[in-house]
This record gives C-alpha cells, structure tokens and sequence, in this order.
C-alpha cells in the first residue's frame, strides 16, 4: 500500500497479510518492505496470531483514546460480526472465512500503520518487529462480545454517570450527531448488500442448474447443428454461472467489507468523543471540588479553627492547579479529536473512492468478459440449419 | 395423401396476424387480433375472449370429415390467463404469465394463430376464417364433439403410452419424444428461475440506490452541487465529496439495476417465449403420437376380434377390421407427413428464438459495458 502525499514525509512502508499456517493456531505471516529508517530493516516477516492484533489494538486503546485519538478497531472475532443474517453456509473453517479474515487484518494492519501518531508507537514497531510475541492477555472482551459491543457498553455506562454537558463548541453537537446518522445509514447500506450478495449467489446456482437442463436437451436432440448449438450454450452458461459467483464475491469484498469496516471505525470515532466527554466530566468534578474545598475554607475561617486552616489551604492550591490542568486536558483532547476526526473523514473519502473505483473495475471486466462469450455464440447460433 | 377437405380457404396472410394486446374487462381479459388482407385492401380488428380461442380450438379437433386428422400435430393453445390468480396458477403459465400487461402471453396467443393459419388442413377450417374476420364473437354454443373427443375420452383410463410400436420409425419418435419433452420442459422452468432472480436483483438495487440517495441530507444537495461545479474548493471538509460519492454511487447501482432489467427482459422475450412454445410443441406433438397408439390398440383389438369371431359375426368383425386398419393407415400417413415438418419447424424455432437473444444480449451487454466504463470515468475523476 502507498501511503498518499501528506504534507509530512514521504515514506514506504508495504504491508501484507498472506494465508495462515495452521500451527497449533492460526499464525499469519506479514511480509513488510520499507524505507521508514525508524525500522532495523529494510524487509521482514513475522508471524502473529489472531489474539495478538486485539492485543495490539488493546494496547493502542488504553494509550491514546483517551487522548482523543481515533485508534482503528480490530476485526470481529466471528463471521456474524455486522448483521444476524448468514450469506449462504459459512462456517469458520471456509474459504471465503478465511480469505475475508485476511482482508480485514490487512486493512486493519495498514490503517494503524497509516496514522501518523500510532506508526510512531513502540508497541505498533514491536508487533512489526519482534520475533515472537508474548500472547496478549484480557482480549477477552474482543474476542468475546466483540469490538462493537464493548463500544456501545462503554457510552451507555459514560452517558449514565455524566451529566449533560454544556457544550460550548456547537462543532461537536453537530459532528456527533452527523456520526450517529451515519452510523443508522451505513447499517441500513450494509443490510442492502448483503442481501444483493444473496440473491447473485442465487443467480449463480440457478445458471447453473439451467445450464445442465440445456446439455440435456442438447444431448437429446436429433439434428447435429442444434444439438451441438445447445451444449455451446450450456457452455456459455457454466461460465456465466462462474461470472455470476466471482462478481458476488466483488459485491462482498468490495462493498459489505468496506461498510463493516467503517460502521467499526464510526464506534472508534464515537469513542473519542466519550473520552472528550469524560474529560470535561473530570474538569467539572474539579471545579465542584475546588468550590467546596473553598466552602471549607470558609467555614474554617468563620468557625476560628486555625489548625484545619493550613490543610484546607493546601487543599484548594492541589485543586486550583488540577482545575487548571484538567481544563488544559480538555481543550488539547478537544483539539486532537477535532483534527482526528477531519483525518477520518479524509480517509473515509478516499477509501470509499478507491473501493468504488475497484469495484467498478471488476463490473467492467465481468461486463466485457460477457461480451466475448455472446460474440462466440451468436456464429453458433446461426450455424444451426 | 391426404383428401383435401376444402371448406375454403383464408382470406388473411398467416404471417400478418397479430394479437396486439389484452384489454381488461372486469375479471376477464380481450385480446386485440389484427390480420391483413390477401387482397391487400386493408385489415380485419376483431376482439377475441380466451373462450372464442377454445371454440377455436374445439372447431379444429372436430374436424372429422378429414381423414387422419388425428395424426395432426395442433399447434398448442396456451393456458387460460386468469388475473388475481394464486401464484401457483400463475406457475402453470410460467414465462406467459410474465412481462408487463400480458404482453407475453399475446404473442404466444399470435404464434398459436400463426401456427394454425399456416398449417395446410387446419387453415382451410372454417371457423378459423369466422375467428379472424367476424365482428361478431364467434358462436359460444358448444361445438358438437367430434370423434376425437370421444375417442380421447374412452382411452382416458387406459395406461396406452407405453404400448410397443409396430413401426420402428414411430418408435423411435416417441421415445425420442418423451425424452425431448421432459428436457424442454426442464429448461424451462430452469430458466424461468433465472429470470425471476434477474428480477430480484434489479429491485435489491433500485432499494440499494435509493438508500444511497437518501444518505445525502437536503442542506447537502447544494454544497455538492456547488462542488461538482467546482466553484467549492476541496480544503478542510470533505463531507461535500462524500456526499458526492453518495450520489455518484447510486447512479452506478442504478445502472447495475437497468442492466438486470434489460437482461430479464430479452431472456423473457426471445428465449423464454421459445423454450415455452418448444415445451408446449413437444407435449402436442406427445398427444398426437398418443392418439396414434391408441389406433394401433384399437386395431390390434379389432384384429384379434375378427379372427376369433363366430361363423355368424365374422363377416361384421371383418368390416370393422377393414375400417380400422384403413383409419390406422390414414392417420399414420398423416402423422409421418407431421412429424418431418415438425422436425424441422422445431428447429427453426429455436434457431430464431436464439439468434435473437443473442444479438439482444450482445447489444445489451455492450450499451452495459459503455455506461460501466463513464461511470469509471466520472469516478476516477472525483475529487480532482
């Protein structure tokens, strides 16, 4: 992947994700090639389980979402992630499961790699560098409920114990509900496709199934030129069959893919908006115990016991520099999450672009890859006398 | 040779008739027919009732003046179209019964008229020059019953089918017969599954773009408007360009949607008329070789009856054997004479049918192909 021009350096760094071994558990082995000097060397492989991206995206969660950082998600553990519906029989062993799971590690992989704040994490080197990792502990929660469950456990418990914020910057209001709106569509878009994967799939099977028919009566049938006619378009059907199937598979991995990914992504951006919520909580609480530190003093004073005095004093000096900090905390949390969330939405703009362009690539091809077959039967066709 | 029974002979040319379209009237539906003139001097409009198509077809079996019409393939009479009929009525009719206002199912009802005003006996019958011309409907009085009614009523209940041939020539044809009938009939309903998915998929998209549509809010039509015209500069917000993309996305499914449409379309309309018509052609031509056997059964049992006849009846026994060998002879003749015009109609059929479903498909395909590739274009070209 070619990180596009930012107005920072210019590097490589060129991620994959191949196949897993099966070894005891899945392993995937990541080939990387870079000119980024931070890294010892120019190539190399390493092989990570499953449990060792939630680990890493664990890691990277507790270090900067509270900072307002929008730290990508991790894939779901299992198949059923997005919707309740199954496309098809699928069971874990697949290998469209697997392939999809592939994918989705890539992209998780490369978009934590393509934020210029987490690349510079040790933690992010050390899951590109090290030898052998030691297996990530407390990925339960991931592995269990699943990153978007853990999510929206996280805001309902926030939403009960703040109280409503007064929200001076009506920035965020508006860009808080844009998200949550988008959030509605997106599920809304990925029902859509999924159900237009299902009924291709279909489409495949029932071509199939015609294109048998036709042999029959092609076989069966007395006059040579139609007979033979007949078994060409049971040919041009069993490729249309496969046409049909590759293009599902398009439908799925360029589009149900994308919109999983970014409903995920949405969570990881309403995420940092709980944490700037939390921030302001805690500067609130501050500013609530400073007063009443305050109120103390005051008592003290009036109730003339000079020996409380000097604690209550100290008191309000450790709260009036905690005020002050957690003030500054919000306003740089405020700040990060402004400039993340124009990041992401210039991300978001480009991935969708460069999907779309994917899959309209591969319409196209499917669409000429049609044509020929229909130019080589129509001779036939004719031919029949 | 057949005795040419000349009742008369049509006024219209066969290839000019046309059922131009079904009108609804109440729970019933009138077609529209149209034929030209041989004369040349104009054209008959005449509406016609699923009934006056039966009595059609009634006037056609009774022909019993003509020697050996049992061995006439008929040329097959669709199913009557029943409207607000429960899906498994509308299964029955399968392609016919698809396509905007009935469209299907006339010109199966044209191919049937077609079929029968250019078959050499069966165009000389009256009634089908009354059908064709009358302003007047033709009478709906029950046609008296001909002997292949009554013939086809008394073997009803007998397992003939099976029955071995004395000619290997009709052997052979209705075994290969049988074969051809289950197989066309298979396609069909094979391809009648295909098409109905077709369907599925253009509405999933039409529901898919608009969903995309929707996606892009009222206060946003404009800013993409504005930044289409490229009098926004792209700095800062890039919701403009995803709101565009939005658009842009739906017009692409949008495509995808017409694509499914004109696909099922031409399936419907060349190929799917065919595979029905060959289905429903096979099955007539089954029926006819079926009232042949039966025939034979007839004169095998009227043989056996003359040779083991009494002194007293023999003479009489003799007579019906006579009569029935004759009846077997003539009907045979004719079926052989059917059955080599069949053979290659058949194959006509369904060269035509797949001709133009090709060419339709390539066309489609390549106007597909073309609004694909602008559509990657205009893609390639966002936010630039």
């Amino acid at each position: 992947m070619q990180l596009e021009e930012e107005v920072e350096d210019k590097f490589e760094l060129n991620i994959s994700i191949t196949n897993p071994e099966k070894v005891g558990e899945f392993h995937y082995i990541s080939p990387f090639s870079t000119t980024l000097p931070m890294f010892r060397s120019k190539t190399f492989t390493v092989r990570r389980r499953f449990s060792d991206f939630l680990g890493l995206y664990e890691k990277l969660s507790d270090k900067h979402t509270p900072n307002g950082y929008i730290v990508p998600p991790p894939p779901e553990k299992s198949i059923m992630g997005m919707t309740k519906v199954k496309v098809g029989k699928e069971d874990n062993s697949s290998a469209e499961f697997v392939e999809r799971r592939r994918a989705a590690l890539e992209r998780y992989l490369q978009r934590v790699v393509f934020h210029p704040s987490l690349l510079q994490d040790p933690d992010v080197r050390e899951f590109l560098e090290r030898d052998d990792m030691p297996r990530a502990h407390n990925t339960q929660a991931l592995s269990g409920a699943g990153f978007l469950k853990m999510i929206n456990r996280a805001t309902d418990s926030l939403s009960k114990m703040t109280i409503k914020m007064n929200e001076s910057d009506v920035w965020f209001e508006e860009k808080l509900q844009e998200v949550e709106a988008e959030d509605q569509q997106l599920r809304k878009l990925h029902i859509m496709v999924d159900s237009l994967v299902g009924h291709r799939k279909e489409l495949s099977v029932n071509t199939g199934g015609f294109a048998k028919s036709v042999a029959m009566l092609g076989s069966s049938e007395d006059n040579t030129a139609l007979s033979r006619a007949l078994s060409q378009l049971a040919e041009v059907e069993d490729k249309m069959e496969q046409l049909h199937q590759e293009q599902a598979a398009s439908d799925s991995f360029c589009f149900a893919e994308l919109l999983a990914d970014y409903i995920r992504l949405l969570g990881s951006v309403r995420a940092s908006f709980d944490q700037r919520m939390k921030t302001w909580q805690r500067w609130q609480d501050a500013q609530n115990m400073l007063q009443k530190k305050r109120e103390t003093e005051a008592k003290l004073l009036w109730a003339n016991k000079p020996d409380k005095l000097q604690q209550a004093k100290d008191d309000i000096t450790e709260w009036e520099a905690k005020v002050t900090q957690y003030e500054r905390d919000f306003d740089r949390v405020s700040a990060t999450v402004r400039k993340e969330v124009l990041r992401f939405e210039k991300e978001k703009a480009c991935d969708f672009k460069k999907q779309i362009i994917k899959y309209l690539e591969s319409l196209l091809q499917s669409q000429q890859q049609l044509i020929k077959y229909w130019e080589a039967f129509l001779p036939e066709a004719k031919a029949i006398a | 040779m057949m005795e040419e029974a000349r009742e008369g002979s049509l006024s219209v040319s066969a290839q000019t008739i046309r059922v131009t379209e079904a009108v609804r009237d109440g729970d019933a539906l009138t077609f529209i027919v149209i034929s030209q003139k041989l004369s040349g001097s104009g054209e008959y409009h005449v509406a016609r009732t699923h009934e006056d198509f039966q009595w059609l077809q009634q006037c056609l079996f009774s022909q019993e003046v003509v020697p050996g019409i049992l061995g006439v393939i008929f040329p097959p009479l669709p199913a009557k179209p029943q409207l607000n009929a429960p899906a498994k009525v509308l299964k029955q009719l399968g392609f016919l019964a698809m396509g905007e206002d009935w469209r299907m199912y006339c010109m199966a009802l044209e191919t049937y008229l077609q079929q029968v005003a250019a078959h050499t006996t069966l165009s000389k019958n009256k009634c089908l020059e009354n059908f064709l011309t009358s302003s007047e409907p033709p009478g709906r009085q029950r046609v008296r019953k001909g002997i292949f009614n009554r013939l086809s009523q008394a073997m009803e209940g007998m397992r003939k089918e099976g029955h071995k041939d004395v000619d290997d020539f009709f052997q052979t044809e209705r075994d290969n017969n049988l074969t051809l009938t289950g197989c066309s009939k298979s396609a069909t309903e094979r391809f009648i599954d295909v098409v109905l998915t077709e369907q599925k998929l253009a509405v999933a998209c039409g529901h898919f773009s608009t969903a995309l549509h929707l996606c892009v809010e009222q206060e946003e039509d404009s800013a993409v408007l504005a930044f289409s015209n490229g009098s926004v500069p792209m700095i800062k917000n890039y919701r403009p360009l995803h709101a565009l993309i939005c658009v842009k996305l739906s017009e692409v499914i949008d495509s995808i949607k017409r694509n499914f449409e004109s696909v099922a379309e031409n399936n419907l309309s060349t190929l799917g008329l065919g595979l029905d018509l060959e289905s429903r052609c096979q099955e007539a031509e089954k029926e006819m070789l079926y009232r042949r056997t039966c025939k034979l059964v007839e004169l095998e049992t009227a043989s056996r009856n003359a040779e083991r006849a009494k002194p007293v009846k023999k003479a009489a026994m003799d007579e019906l054997k006579v009569a029935a060998e004759k009846e077997f002879d003539h009907v045979s003749g004719v079926a052989k004479q059917e059955i080599a015009r069949f053979h290659s109609t058949h194959v006509e059929l369904l060269r035509q049918a797949l001709i133009l479903w090709c060419e339709k498909q390539l066309e489609t395909a390549r106007d597909t192909s073309f609004r694909y590739s602008q559509h990657l274009q205009a893609f390639k070209g966002l936010g630039e």
